[in-house]
């Protein structure tokens, strides 16, 4: 065996602005399912097998009007079809085949795929292993703030408000050290013209679908400009 | 309400949730060594934290009671730790107190 850095510890640092955006955002999903009238392993369960925020806050008022299955199962992929712009830049860091390879293409929220995509794992970590425990702990977080939503929500009275900006700071974080890597202003910039546009015409439930389509056409426009190969 | 509906609305939540991730690793095997898809992968990242940090910001607006100043304190923060200690959990710990201490501070509904 060659020697490794732990991979835990490395990954709990990098996970730990995630747990602090995904707990509270966890309990207040777990609360409000509960409230809603349904019983309180829903919560776990949805938070474990599905692990999409927005599709679960979603299917509290679909479950509740007892909608078909079809059109929750449509809601659900139209909300969720932004994922598909972050498979772009993973093509060739998750594992090839196995049970890795589905358990992390299945756990790539927003925010494991900016901590896998955005940075790279501490010197001496080795990266399938670093990977694989970022997405479990990040999995973890969510599933612990769903339960403990669900069953404790009612009794815990903290204040949690604003808590939830360590996602935005976590963004932002992972932003400068782009900034650092590329040394070019123009994917930021064209990124927030596409946020403006998006902002200005889209209706907000969509606003975050179509900035990243904006995006990913402004990208692909531009190297058709300058003609971009790889320098390798 | 009944346990076999929910069972079933989880399930196809499920998977319209892992197919919209799964899709581009489906379409594209075998391709991440195209051009176009390196300069993706070297370009993409950048462009949606941006995207990102304009998603999370985007129902803040500049009007009373607080004026938007929690969430740009908090980014002046985060960014301005960032740039001088480049230590992640330092700027994203700092940049988010400050927004809680001004968000309780500056009151309001």
């Amino acid at each position: 065996m060659p020697s490794t850095a732990p991979v835990l510890p490395a990954a709990l640092r990098a996970c730990l602005p995630v747990a602090f955006g995904y707990v509270p955002l966890g309990v207040a999903f777990g609360l409000l399912l509960v409230d809603s009238g349904q019983p309180w392993w829903l919560a776990p369960l949805m938070g474990a097998v599905v692990y999409a925020g927005s599709a679960q806050f979603l299917a509290i008022g679909l479950l509740a009007a007892h909608a078909p299955l079809p059109d929750i199962f449509i809601a659900t992929l139209l909300l969720n079809l932004r994922h598909v712009f972050f498979g772009f830049s993973m093509l060739a860091r998750v594992p090839a085949r196995g049970w890795r390879r589905l358990y992390l293409i299945f756990g790539l929220t927003d925010e494991t795929w900016s901590l896998l995509s955005a940075a790279a794992p501490p010197a001496g970590v080795r990266r399938d292993a670093y990977d694989l425990a970022v997405t479990a702990l990040d999995h973890a977080a969510w599933v612990g703030g769903c339960t403990l939503g669900a069953v404790a929500g009612g009794v815990l009275d903290v204040d949690t408000r604003g808590l939830d900006f360590a996602l935005t700071a976590l963004f932002l974080v992972l932003a400068v050290e782009q900034w650092h890597a590329l040394h070019e202003p123009w994917p930021f910039l064209l990124a927030a013209a596409a946020g403006l546009l998006a902002l200005a015409l889209a209706p907000p439930a969509q606003f975050l679908l179509v900035a990243l389509a904006f995006t990913l056409s402004g990208l692909l426009a531009v190297r058709r400009l300058r003609g971009w190969t790889p320098a390798t | 309400m009944d346990a076999g509906y929910l069972i079933g609305a989880v399930a196809v939540m499920a998977v319209a949730t892992f197919l919209t991730r799964a899709a581009p690793f489906w379409l594209l095997r075998g391709q991440a060594e195209r051009a176009w898809l390196r300069y993706l992968g070297r370009y993409l990242p950048a462009a949606v934290l941006t995207v990102l940090v304009f998603y999370c910001l985007r129902g803040v607006a500049p009007v009373a009671p607080r004026y938007g100043l929690p969430e740009a304190a908090g980014v002046l923060a985060t960014v301005v730790l960032h740039r001088w200690r480049r230590q992640a959990l330092l700027s994203i710990g700092g940049g988010t107190a400050v927004h809680i201490a001004l968000l309780h501070g500056l009151g309001g509904a």
